[in-house]
């Protein structure tokens, strides 16, 4: 209702009292511009919240749109992708040291089920039971039909069975993927690769965890997804790790040995062309730990004797004691040493293998030919236990092996505690110290390559390796040769090869008791042998425990019956194929094809 | 003139959202051919692993021996034995079938077109 400025009942009575009606005007007028101002700032109020409210939205929905795209992966990168981002959870391939596969992956098939989705459960389970044998139809539907989401059926399946599972055509059956680790060369090389097994197990991607080997020393390598393309390529190779267990295991078959273990290494760069144990497994279908905790572990065939094992390995180690001799000036191989049998020390008697006599005196050479304990025992003398102490440890004889196995570091050689003279007299003949197989592998490797202690490797090297001297060139030629007649005139004589010169010492020690004390009849024979003598370059250890020739009229134990031949059959068989040319003398060349058939 | 604008502006905007439509659905159907191509890569991948596993399995020493033992009678194959390096020396130097001599000189190396091996 607007009311008039000037409205005439108060003008008239203004005017009758002498006011000046104006005023009510202006009085009117500014009421009036009073309301008007009031509604104008309500409005521009509401124009302001309106706007200010919009502007909030437009940012909140630009911001969330912002948001959006940082935290979702744009359409153009899966454009982009490369394919391997796909595999990314595969494990790398094991080869030989030519690029033939000792492990790889194969994609196979699981068999899950959701048991909600099936239509008709118990006919599921009947025809599953047919289609797997192994598998019961009424636990099955039990599993199918008490609610529960997911159930595993089968964690392996053959194409074939999967076939006939597409053929029940239920809806609640439905197929993984599954990476399965294979070996394809079977027990070859079980030992060195180990084995592996499931670590968390998805429908669509497996994990596969290392268990033993180089699968597991090497397992972050394996599963480095930068790596996955790129095979680890061992120094071992196929075709002589075959032969070498072919050989070996004939051998421990006909010898009746309850084990046995060879190396063959190469002495320029200390690599392992083959490592065997027997006995082997399947690491397609590795067999579980020995269940009775009471049990030698080295009696399961998981068991590495050529890394895991360690043995007092007798007379091999004689050579040790000579060499340093030598190295040190202390005699020359033609030296004359005491070697009156049996030799008194303490209260300990050393006596010669079966009581025998070389004494009174022995050249040092003949030491080692005839492998005389009391010879090397005076030498040792003269070394005293300290400096033999430190020689030994260069040889590596103090430390596990370095070698990519994970069971090498738990592999500790067993050392005397104190080290008094008689101590530093059983070690030179190699009792008292028990090292395994490739720790003595090693160490003759360092004589067969002119004096440098070298790394065991089991990984191809392509570049040469560098090592820490630990004798003169000299001494190791002078060693090399006294090996060399061990086998031409001393107790090594099987295990000559024409044209390989091959050179070694054999060892045979009793086999220690476990309540304390040595057994009289279990022996571990070794022979450690280095070829060709002129210019070594391959070391071999083959090492049997209790074996037993019988071809004899009597029963024989010592290396030089046992290891020895296999030993030289070894090298005979993978000599050709490592390329080695033999030589033979000119006058002996015409011969050859006679006398080898 | 304005009006003219107007149009020209609004044809062009119905053109742009015509392309921007098309390059879509291109995108689109290009991208669904890459990953169609990825999954033919990763089955070809796959399916490459089985051969060479296969491939490998069935060249395992103990096979080849086997096989080796089973085809003596045609092959003959023996473990290498280090009697069979040879010198130079030992290999016979090929027979040269020397034309007689009383040709004429000129025959000799220009082997006429009708005689059969050297």
């Amino acid at each position: 209702m607007r009311t008039p400025l000037r409205p005439l009942a108060r003008i008239l009575q203004a005017r009758a009292e002498g006011l000046n009606p104006d005023l009510i005007e202006a009085e009117n007028l500014r009421a009036r511009r009073e309301i008007a101002r009031d509604r104008n700032r309500g409005r521009a109020e509401r124009r302001l919240k309106f706007l200010s409210f919009g502007f909030i939205l437009a940012f909140m929905a630009i911001g969330g749109r912002m948001g959006l795209l940082a935290t979702t992966p744009p359409n153009k990168e899966r454009a982009a992708k490369a394919p391997e981002v796909e595999i990314l959870a595969l494990r790398s391939e094991i080869t030989d040291r030519n690029g033939r596969i000792l492990a790889t992956n194969l994609a196979t098939h699981t068999l899950y089920a959701h048991p909600l989705a099936m239509v008709d459960p118990k006919t599921v389970a009947a025809k599953l039971a047919v289609i797997f044998p192994d598998l019961d139809a009424d636990t099955l539907e039990r599993r199918f039909t008490d609610g529960r989401s997911f159930v595993w059926v089968r964690r392996v399946m053959s194409p074939e069975q999967m076939q006939l599972v597409h053929e029940i055509g239920d809806p609640g059956l439905e197929f993984g993927t599954r990476d399965v680790r294979l070996y394809p060369n079977g027990s070859l090389a079980a030992h060195v690769l180990g084995g592996t097994t499931y670590g968390a197990l998805d429908v669509k991607v497996t994990e596969i965890i290392g268990v033993a080997g180089v699968e597991k020393a090497l397992d972050a390598r394996l599963r480095d997804p930068a790596q996955a393309d790129t095979p680890l390529a061992l120094s071992l190779d196929l075709s002589l790790q075959t032969t070498v267990e072919e050989v070996l295991a004939a051998g421990m078959g006909m010898l009746n040995a309850k084990g046995a273990a060879a190396i063959l290494m190469d002495v320029r760069t200390g690599e392992i062309l083959s490592l065997a144990s027997l006995p082997t497994f399947d690491p397609n279908d590795r067999p579980g730990p020995p269940v009775d905790k009471a049990a030698d572990p080295a009696d399961s065939p998981l068991f590495n004797r050529a890394v895991q094992g360690v043995y007092e390995l007798g007379s091999t180690f004689k050579i040790f004691a000579v060499a340093q001799a030598l190295d040190l000036g202390l005699v020359g191989p033609d030296t004359m040493v005491d070697a009156e049998a049996p030799m008194t020390w303490g209260k300990h008697k050393i006596k010669e293998f079966e009581n025998k006599n070389y004494g009174p005196l022995l050249s040092v050479s003949e030491v080692i030919v005839k492998s005389s304990n009391v010879g090397t025992a005076h030498i040792a003398l003269m070394i005293g236990p300290l400096r033999q102490q430190a020689f030994l440890k260069s040889l590596g004889f103090f430390e596990p092996t370095p070698v990519e196995l994970i069971e090498a570091p738990g592999a500790r050689p067993l050392i005397p505690k104190r080290w008094p003279e008689i101590v530093a007299i059983t070690t030179s003949y190699g009792h008292g110290l028990s090292a395994s197989p490739l720790h003595l592998a090693a160490a003759y490797a360092a004589i067969a390559n002119g004096g440098v202690m070298l790394k065991p490797t089991l990984l191809r090297r392509d570049g040469p390796a560098s090592g820490v001297r630990v004798m003169s060139e000299a001494t190791a030629a002078e060693a090399v040769k006294m090996l060399r007649r061990v086998v031409t005139d001393g107790t090594a004589s099987l295990g000559e090869v024409p044209g390989y010169e091959v050179a070694g010492k054999t060892g045979t020690a009793d086999k220690p008791k476990a309540s304390g004390g040595y057994y009289e009849d279990k022996v571990i024979n070794t022979f450690a042998a280095v070829f060709p003598a002129s210019n070594p370059q391959y070391v071999l250890v083959v090492m049997l425990d209790e074996p037993l020739d019988t071809a004899g009229s009597e029963p024989r134990r010592t290396a030089g019956w046992t290891a020895v031949p296999i030993a030289a059959e070894i090298i005979r068989r993978v000599a050709p194929l490592m390329g080695l040319r033999p030589r033979l003398e000119a006058a002996a060349l015409g011969a050859i094809p006679v006398s080898s058939n | 003139m304005r009006a003219f604008l107007g149009v020209l502006a609004f044809l062009g905007l119905i053109a742009l959202a015509f392309w921007a439509y098309r390059e879509n659905y291109a995108t689109q159907a290009a991208l669904q051919e890459v990953d169609q191509l990825h999954d033919e890569i990763l089955d070809l991948r796959r399916a490459l692993e089985v051969q060479r596993a296969e491939w490998a399995y069935l060249n395992r020493p103990d096979r080849l021996r086997a096989l080796a033992a089973a085809n003596f009678d045609r092959l003959g194959l023996l473990p290498m034995e280090p009697h069979q390096f040879g010198t130079p020396g030992e290999v016979a130097y090929p027979k040269l079938d020397l034309p007689p001599i009383n040709l004429p000189v000129t025959i000799q190396g220009t082997e006429p077109p009708d005689a059969a091996g050297p």
